[in-house]
């Protein structure tokens, strides 16, 4: 076998070991959502499928995917069918840059952040397309409502990443997981911690924000029309996303995979496992979140978007940069 | 100063944090869950649930054929047929009832002077099709050998309320 063969080979055993755990943590975290919010409503949650229910989101993967899939007849069928295949994929590739330990990763790139600043914003395609094939009206408006809703919160998680960036002089994920080793950002920049855990809420159409999807005004949203496993691709995207932007979370602010402290007992489990613990409890944050808040009205969610995040993002971008630059301390 | 608090509290999501706190406390409170086909709730001896017909302790069928179920029966879903045994007692030959038009109001069993008729404990009876709600007399009688142990028992411990 000649090395470019071997260095295929290498890269997808990589990425199978990066899109195989991402799916099952999918699985669970469907379930450990049910479980959560059972729990704080004083119920039990599945617990009938498998111990303690854990297989019930396989159970509900395997029943996806043999119902039909409808495809309405005034749709565009390309596109209709297109539109969940490409969130999924977009929720997936992001995983290329995203690093789990200091050397595991799939592709260690200079400008990781960007790559996935990028690609994130690039999901609000397969929502569009979504509810534009669909030719129905509550998808429409709920492709029209996430549109603008993650267009609005890019804004502000734009910011947060800026202070963060400034703060380590560096694009790339594993330099900036290395600069916080003896002090967490989620400590120094708190406020930017807090503004970016809400910004993902809405950047994933989690509750309070899951406008798109609104169940009480526009039916299911941008996927009303979907059936089957094309729903079931929107499904797991959407969890997929959750995972993602919680190891973002945990790489920009929790020190991606360095211990709390650095003493005996805890820096010997290896970086992996606290990156796991880490997006666990982000992820446990979202849940709890979800089952605590109603939701927001959307011109509610916009003042917040535009009127309260952008200037105290903005606001913080100019006092962390002059408090670095007057003191010295910028990264060189 | 109160504009201050309130921009502080608001500022540091006071408001929201107490929420927070408020559903992780239920988070980790019992809970109230009854896994319902392995655990069931608890009965009152008057429950009326599926009917049924009981027979004395040496066999007899309990019922006379008055018919005051049939006359009070307020959905009309009981039909009673019924002429004289060879033995001269009245029984009945056809005791039917139609489960989809019972109200389970207990008129029945209020209004019978033997206690043959009785609104059983079962309440887990469902079929799959209509047929099969249409109830004879053959099905009410098994029904009351069924459940004999468990009627009995409840009609005495409510008999003092009676």
């Amino acid at each position: 076998m000649d090395s470019l063969g071997l260095e295929i080979l290498i890269g997808t055993l990589k990425i199978f070991s990066f899109v195989v755990p991402v799916l099952v943590s999918v699985a669970l975290l469907v379930y450990l959502e049910r479980k959560v919010l059972g729990a704080v409503q004083l119920r039990k949650g599945p617990n009938v499928v498998g111990p303690f229910g854990i297989l019930q989101s396989f159970a509900d993967v395997i029943k996806l995917i043999t119902k039909e899939n409808l495809l309405p007849s005034s749709s565009n069928k390309f596109l209709f069918i297109f539109a969940p295949m490409l969130t999924l994929l977009l929720s997936l590739i992001a995983w290329a840059v995203i690093p789990v330990s200091s050397t595991y990763v799939i592709s260690n790139i200079n400008i990781g952040i960007l790559y996935l600043f990028a690609v994130s914003s690039f999901g609000v395609y397969g929502v569009i397309l979504a509810g534009w094939a669909s030719n129905s009206k509550y998808p429409f408006l709920g492709a029209l409502r996430s549109a603008a809703q993650m267009i609005s919160y890019e804004v502000s998680i734009g910011f947060v990443i800026i202070t963060v960036l400034i703060c380590v002089g560096s694009l790339n994920l594993i330099d900036i997981v290395e600069s916080q080793k003896n002090l967490w950002f989620a400590i120094p920049l708190l406020p930017m911690f807090v503004v970016f855990i809400i910004s993902v809420l809405a950047e994933t159409n989690r509750l309070p924000f899951d406008l798109p999807e609104d169940e009480a005004t526009l039916v299911a949203g941008f996927f009303t029309e979907y059936s089957s496993i094309s729903f079931g691709l929107f499904f797991l995207a959407e969890y997929a996303n959750m995972i993602l932007m919680s190891s973002l979370t945990v790489i920009l602010f929790l020190g991606g995979w360095y211990p709390p402290m650095d003493i005996f007992p805890l820096n010997a489990i290896p970086g992996i496992i606290w990156f796991g613990l880490k997006v666990f409890l982000i992820l446990f944050v979202f849940l709890w979140v979800r089952a605590t808040f109603p939701r927001y009205r959307y011109d509610q969610l916009m003042r917040l978007g535009w009127k309260i995040f952008l200037p105290l993002t903005l606001i913080w971008v100019v006092i962390t940069s002059s408090f670095l630059f007057y003191f010295g301390l910028l990264p060189n | 100063m109160i504009h201050f608090i309130k921009y502080l509290k608001s500022f540091t999501l006071f408001e929201l944090m107490k929420g927070l706190m408020l559903t992780l406390r239920y988070f980790f409170k019992a809970k109230v869950t009854l896994n319902y086909p392995n655990e069931k709730g608890p009965l009152s001896p008057r429950f009326r649930g599926e009917h049924a017909l009981r027979r004395y302790p040496n066999g007899e069928e309990r019922c006379i054929a008055c018919k005051l179920c049939e006359a009070v029966c307020p959905a009309q879903a009981i039909t009673i047929e019924a002429e004289p045994k060879p033995d001269g007692s009245r029984r009945t030959t056809r005791y039917d009832i139609d489960m989809t038009k019972c109200i389970y109001c207990g008129l029945c069993q209020e209004a019978c002077p033997v206690d043959a008729i009785v609104e059983g404990p079962n309440f887990e009876y469902a079929t799959e099709t209509r047929e099969e709600l249409l109830y004879d007399k053959e099905k009410l009688l098994r029904n009351g050998d069924i459940w004999e142990k468990q009627i009995s028992e409840n009609i005495k411990s409510d008999s003092r309320f009676r």
